[in-house]
């Protein structure tokens, strides 16, 4: 390492911070954002999960029952606690977000941002109900 | 009430040191005093070496943005009841270099500012003598949070990404990028988002949200940037669907 | 030494000296042309106005309505050929700056709105909220961003104008950033740097307002016209002297003194009424209004707070959803500054010095006595302000003698050889004079806060509301003594980078040079006119005085005060009549 420039007549000498590897914990808002962005795995954990049930549906009754077995360990039920977890503080916070990112204009006028909010609740609440009742129908 | 506060300010002598340091003076505690009251204190009574940048005193210059206690704020609009009897620091903003004391350096927002073209875009311009081009008080609203803001820095000092990633256009620029797409007399809209879709515009920016909690003029940047991505993303969408329908 | 050059160089990149730059840059847009500023153009002081901007646009208004509201509300002082010039180009000036962007108020179909405003017969405020100021910057700001022949140089303090061979060729300067001294030299240079608020002790104005382009101008010989009228807003608030805009009278706020009575009333500005009537009451000028608390407060009825006495302002009765829509930062003001809400609670103010009538005198395209020298806005004294300025004069002013004394001087820079070879010489001066005289000096004793507050003092006992030849005469003084002990200042910061105690010490040269020429003009106009009471000369005297001061420099230092008449076209001096 070299030393530090001196400083020089007339010219400037800018101090730079440097950024540290641990920012994300300095504030509270700052560390619930990097959580924000780390649920993305656990979205993609279900998305695997999910081609990983298609496969052994594909390859026929008894792959699917092995499947469905491993799903009841302990260490997948604990991952899908988690995961799940994740997925709701995903889809709360990115709720709570939308009004930002999507204004509407009513007769000229901005529709408030807890109808769009409470718009994605229903939504969510709406299929939920219709999920809830294909699957307990049968 | 304590009589006396202890003030700590960032001190950087670029002509005899490499690097800050904090320096802490003993000020009066007055009820009506703001941050930069104290500064002044300083300056006029103690340690006339102290560099700073003011000039409204009543939050619309922007120029006394810095870092209070770790926040971003306007150090004319920040009182020192808000904080005593604990410690207050005061430093400069973050992510931007340092150039003395609590001084920094704009030049690259004021480059970044140029370049999303803040100015009214038309294709024909009405000569002045022919009269306003109409606006109704509801297209006014459409753009007016965007055109408060006052270029004062806080919401660059309180994005991480612009720290990692000083090529970031930043929240400020690019919610005045959108207050004039969103003005009803401008037709740029096109223009801008050209280059705010480029590698450096709207899409480094990974919502943290930060910047519309330290704007102290409620100018919501984050919004804007999100917006700004919506519409991007939609117009990205059509040219894939119509490509013959988006010229 | 750096040298650098440009055609036309806008000292000041508040709304003067950006109009200035645009008008230049759209006139002649071969010239090259810089703004040089001690501030970011967008943290110039323009950036606090409030209330709005007049210009006729109404069909129940005219043009004369506005000159003669103007002319009388100067008292007579103004140069009506100046009043009519401005008055006629105000419309298309105001125009033009929608076009390029300013969020101006609407009316519901869409056409501009206005409000009413102090000593104005007709509504003809043009206003952006209670923020007009500040969208006028900024608009004027990012518009000039599209010009690439504007250059900028911000954050450079000029210390002096250079002068060759009789006419002004452009400037020393000090690089904030690095501190190293500069030249710029140009064929012609305007100064747009503002008023000098910061010479009184309470004042609406910025920390940047201490009448630089003023100082400079005097210093390189040109004259400075009406500097004894100082304007006091009547409604500041006590202790930070934050504006609170005129407009919140004139959506029909009352003035209260302790009993709640709307003492106007008493002074010959009408009878209470209670929606707002055209030039009456609360909607009188501010000189006379600021009067009236001084009058109100001898006879005991102000009331008395930690800093001082005010009156009541109340604008209780307007709604909060008035208030949120026409005042919204008057809301925001009190409730951060004063913790009261204008909307349920009364307002503490009092008048507070606010703008200055006077400045650098020029002509009606803002060229000054010495060649190359152009100056606009409130540096300058045209004069369509006169004795007292009407609020929502000043913004209009800015835009079009800003664009007069552009296209001017870009006109005359057009015709100029080169600059002369002298110059250098003369900016090596100057770069001596401050390491001599600042950073590399020893000994010195006095500091700047102690000089400042001195200087304050005098001021406000001498050159306040009301004024006598007696302390005017002390006043004159105390002021040499203190340029005398400005000598002997002694800097602690000695280094270059950002010096802003080095700053601080050349602007409060400034002041005090500026203060000597408001303290020398008062004391010579024996008679009472607009802002400039002089209890023992009360009336107005237009056999002597019906004419303009300039103070020059003179050798020894004091300002030397001549006169010279004022131009009246249509209006002959009349009886200025309000409420009635």
């Amino acid at each position: 390492m070299s030393a530090e420039p001196h400083y020089t007549l007339y010219h400037p000498r800018w101090y730079r911070r440097r950024v540290s590897v641990w920012w994300w914990l300095q504030n509270r808002s700052y560390t619930w954002f990097v959580l924000r962005e780390l649920t993305s795995v656990f979205v993609a954990f279900f998305a695997v999960v999910y081609l990983w049930q298609l496969r052994a549906l594909a390859q026929g009754p008894e792959a699917y029952g092995l499947f469905l077995l491993r799903l009841k360990t302990p260490l997948f039920l604990a991952l899908d606690t988690v995961a799940f977890l994740f997925v709701l503080f995903h889809a709360i916070t990115w709720f709570h977000l939308t009004p930002k990112a999507m204004v509407f204009q009513v007769r000229g006028k901005r529709v408030p941002d807890w109808v769009i909010v409470g718009s994605n609740y229903a939504a969510w609440l709406v299929l939920s109900g219709a999920v809830a009742f294909t699957l307990l129908r049968g | 009430m304590p009589s006396t506060v202890a003030l700590t300010v960032a001190r950087y002598r670029p002509e005899r040191e490499s690097e800050p340091t904090f320096q802490t003076y003993e000020i009066p505690f007055r009820k009506d005093w703001v941050v930069l009251d104290a500064l002044n204190h300083v300056k006029d009574e103690l340690d006339g070496s102290l560099s700073f940048r003011w000039s409204c005193r009543m939050g619309v210059c922007g120029s006394c943005g810095m870092k209070v206690n770790g926040t971003p704020k306007l150090t004319c609009a920040t009182f020192l009841s808000d904080y005593v009897p604990a410690p207050i620091r005061v430093e400069p903003l973050d992510y931007f270099p340092v150039v003395r004391d609590l001084v920094v350096d704009l030049t690259d927002f004021m480059r970044k500012l140029k370049q999303v073209k803040p100015w009214i875009i038309r294709t024909e311009e009405k000569p002045p003598a022919e009269g306003e081009y109409l606006q109704t008080p509801d297209q006014l609203d459409t753009y007016k949070q965007f055109s408060m803001c006052i270029n004062c820095m806080l919401c660059y000092s309180a994005c991480p990404i612009y720290g990692l990633e000083p090529s970031f256009i930043g929240p400020a620029a690019i919610a005045l990028a959108q207050r004039y797409n969103m003005d009803s007399r401008d037709e740029g809209a096109a223009e801008r988002l050209k280059i705010l879709s480029e590698h450096d515009g709207i899409w480094q920016c990974t919502f943290v949200g930060e910047c519309t909690k330290v704007c102290p003029k409620h100018v919501d940047p984050a919004g804007a940037i999100q917006q700004y991505k919506l519409t991007g993303a939609t117009r990205w969408v059509k040219s894939l669907l119509l490509p013959w329908g988006t010229r | 030494m750096d040298l650098s050059s440009c055609d036309v160089l806008v000292v000041g990149g508040g709304g003067a000296g950006l109009r200035a730059a645009i008008a230049v840059a759209e006139t002649h847009p071969r010239l090259r042309v810089a703004v040089i500023s001690k501030v970011y153009p967008m943290r110039s002081h323009t950036v606090s106005a409030e209330g709005g901007a007049a210009a006729v646009i109404k069909a129940e208004d005219s043009l004369d309505e506005h000159a003669y509201d103007t002319i009388s509300g100067g008292d007579w002082l103004c140069d009506q050929d100046a009043v009519e010039a401005f008055v006629r180009e105000a419309p298309e000036e105001m125009l033009r700056l929608e076009h390029w962007g300013c969020p101006w108020n609407r009316e519901r179909d869409g056409h501009i709105a206005v409000r009413p405003f102090g000593g104005m017969k007709v509504e003809r405020t043009w206003f952006a909220a209670d923020k007009t100021g500040f969208h006028l910057l900024h608009t004027l700001f990012q518009t000039t961003l599209k010009y690439d022949a504007i250059q900028r140089y911000d954050e450079f303090f000029v210390t002096k104008l250079l002068v060759g061979e009789g006419r002004c060729q452009g400037v020393v300067a000090i690089e904030l950033s690095t501190g190293q001294v500069r030249a710029i030299t140009a064929n012609a240079v305007i100064l747009c740097t503002g008023g000098c608020g910061k010479i009184f002790p309470f004042t609406t104005n910025a920390s940047i307002k201490n009448g630089d382009g003023m100082a400079l101008a005097y210093r390189a010989g040109a004259p400075l016209k009406d500097m004894e009228f100082v304007q006091y807003h009547p409604t500041g608030l006590p202790f930070t002297g934050i504006l609170i805009t005129e407009a919140a009278r004139s959506e029909g706020g009352w003035l209260l003194n302790k009993d709640g009575y709307r003492y106007l009333q008493d002074y010959e500005l009408g009878t209470p009424t209670p929606k707002p009537v055209f030039r009456s009451m609360e909607l009188g000028p501010r000189d006379r209004l600021s009067q009236c608390f001084v009058k109100e407060q001898e006879k005991g009825r102000t009331l008395e707070g930690p800093y001082g006495h005010y009156v009541h302002l109340d604008i209780r009765h307007l709604g909060e959803k008035l208030i949120d829509k026409k005042l919204p930062f008057v809301r925001e003001l009190c409730l951060k500054y004063v913790g009261i809400d204008p909307v349920k609670e009364m307002i503490p103010v009092r008048p507070v010095v606010h703008y200055m009538m006077g400045g650098i005198h020029t002509d009606i395209h803002g060229a000054t006595p010495l060649k190359g020298l152009y100056a606009a806005g409130e540096a300058a004294c045209v004069s369509i302000n006169g004795a007292n300025r009407l609020g929502s004069n000043s913004l209009t002013e800015i835009l079009v003698f800003g664009a007069r004394a552009g296209k001017a001087a870009a006109a005359f820079a057009a015709e100029q050889a080169g600059a002369s070879p002298s110059l250098v010489a003369q900016a090596h001066d100057e770069q001596r004079r401050i390491e001599e005289r600042f950073l590399r000096k020893s000994g010195g004793k006095e500091r700047i806060a102690t000089l400042r507050a001195e200087m304050h003092q005098i001021m406000e006992e001498s050159a306040g509301i009301y004024r006598t030849e007696t302390v005017l005469k002390e006043a004159a003084g105390k002021l040499k003594r203190l340029q005398e002990r400005f000598q002997d200042l002694s800097l602690d910061d000695r280094s270059y980078t950002f010096n802003t105690e080095l700053t601080a010490a050349l602007e409060l040269s400034y002041m005090l040079d500026v203060a000597q020429t408001i303290v020398h003009s008062a004391l010579e106009r024996r008679e009472s006119r607009g802002s400039h009471q002089r209890t023992d000369y009360p009336q107005r005297d237009d056999e002597r005085f019906l004419a303009h001061s300039l103070a020059y420099r003179a050798e020894e230092g004091s300002p030397r005060i001549a006169y010279r008449p004022v131009t009246i076209t249509r209006w002959p001096p009349g009886k200025r009549v309000y409420g009635r």
